[in-house]
């Protein structure tokens, strides 16, 4: 076949674009300490889908706040702050002390707590 | 939250209406299972005992005939006792409570002396050990009070007065539920019963009759300035301030209660921002309308006045 080597390399783009595709996020990003069972106990105690839309979390359908979906993927944590592990936790344990104008109060959310949901934002 | 055991039939308060129903319910259970074992060894040992003549006449009139008229009528007036118990025996001593159910929410009346009450939302407290008298009503549709663990359902319908006793001899807080369907957010009407020892109960009803504590910070300052500019005192009362709105619930003390909007969320500060920015997104067809105006600073700032009202 004529175009064997076209098909052939096509197909290798392909494959190369899907690894790409599930490699996508930013594997740098991980919480030390954090556990996403917990964090995903933790979201779901403190009722964080009041105001956030959170995959895996029931009845999480909040419009007040942004969607937490992809968070690996999010580049800036409200659209300000780089979304990089240790503001994560800074910012779910205390957002107004990070971005005064937010309107998500400070939780009295614990460092260990902090670092668990993080965990489960990142998983 | 642990459903199972705040609000289930299967695990009734000891001392409260629902235990002897539970009882009822095993009787039946027990009665039903022996009947049809019965049932069952006679079938089998007719299929055994290979054709033989019986005397169906007799069969009948005593297995088909006498026997359930005898069981039924027995469990008939067993059950009428317990329902006669429960709504209508004189309850001398019984704290009075009025509830009226609303779409979706239950507003709560306690008798405090000769003054008008206090009004509350959501919750109800009760001393142990003693009967209390719950009087219910409707100002719009058929709504039934239920909570599992204490008692049956009785109805609310509008414009009639009915009448239920509750009492628990268990200290623990217990989830209840309306019962009839009553619209949209059907689903999301609920409340609690917190039973607790006499003295803490009488020491809560003093803190309810309270009025509520003035801001103690420029936050709370500021929330409590923007419930009014927001115009959230149409329709809520926060009594010791301006704010006497009748339609929604009282929220004197809502920072004390273990629930936002009968059930729907836990009472925080999170969860409190979220309700008042997100209601028609959380309970949608409720009469709040999301609060869509407000600074992130300034819905903090409310949220945690309102949370500050202990």
């Amino acid at each position: 076949m004529p175009n064997r080597a076209a098909r052939l390399s096509c197909a290798i783009t392909i494959v190369i674009a899907l690894c790409g595709c599930a490699r996508s996020g930013r594997n740098e990003l991980s919480v030390p300490g954090g556990d996403a069972g917990r964090g995903r106990a933790a979201l779901i105690a403190l009722e964080c889908g009041a105001c956030h839309r959170i995959p895996g979390i029931p009845g999480a359908r909040g419009t007040v706040g942004p969607p937490l979906d992809g968070f690996r993927e999010r580049v800036y944590i409200a659209g300000r702050h780089p979304n990089v592990p240790d503001r994560l936790v800074e910012w779910i344990r205390d957002a107004p002390s990070v971005d005064p104008a937010t309107a998500m109060p400070d939780l009295d959310v614990s460092e260990s707590e902090g670092r668990d949901i993080a965990a489960y934002l990142y998983r | 939250m642990n459903g199972a055991r705040v609000q289930s039939t299967l695990d009734p308060a000891p001392g409260s209406a629902a235990w002897p129903i539970d009882e009822l319910g095993l009787i039946l259970y027990a009665g039903a299972a022996v009947i049809l074992a019965v049932v069952c060894i006679l079938a089998i040992a007719g299929v055994v005992a290979g054709p033989r003549r019986v005397d169906a006449r007799r069969w009948l009139l005593v297995g088909g005939l006498t026997l359930p008229a005898v069981l039924l009528v027995a469990l008939f007036l067993h059950a009428l006792g317990i329902g006669h118990a429960l709504v209508s025996h004189e309850s001398p001593g019984a704290l009075r409570v009025y509830v009226t159910g609303k779409q979706w929410w239950w507003e709560i009346r306690y008798e405090n002396g000769d003054d008008a009450g206090v009004l509350l939302a959501n919750e109800l407290h009760i001393p142990l050990g003693r009967p209390v008298e719950i009087l219910l009503d409707s100002s719009d549709v058929i709504h039934s009070f239920w909570v599992p663990a204490l008692a049956g359902k009785v109805d609310m319908i509008p414009g009639r007065t009915t009448r239920l006793v509750i009492q628990s001899d268990r200290a623990g807080s217990f989830r209840g539920q309306c019962a009839e369907y009553c619209g949209a957010q059907h689903a999301l009407m609920a409340f609690h019963v917190v039973a607790e020892p006499a003295a803490d109960f009488e020491a809560w009803l003093a803190r309810q009759a309270r009025d509520a504590a003035p801001p103690s910070d420029p936050e709370s300052q500021l929330g409590h300035d923007l419930f009014f500019d927001a115009g959230c005192a149409a329709c809520h009362a926060v009594r010791g301030t301006a704010a006497v709105g009748r339609l929604g619930p009282d929220l004197t003390h809502v920072g004390s209660r273990k629930s936002l909007a009968a059930g729907t969320l836990g009472n925080h500060s999170g969860t409190m921002a979220g309700w008042i920015a997100g209601t028609q997104d959380l309970k949608p067809g409720s009469l709040m309308p999301s609060s869509s105006t407000l600074t992130g600073p300034e819905l903090r700032a409310l949220a945690a006045w309102l949370e500050s009202l202990e």
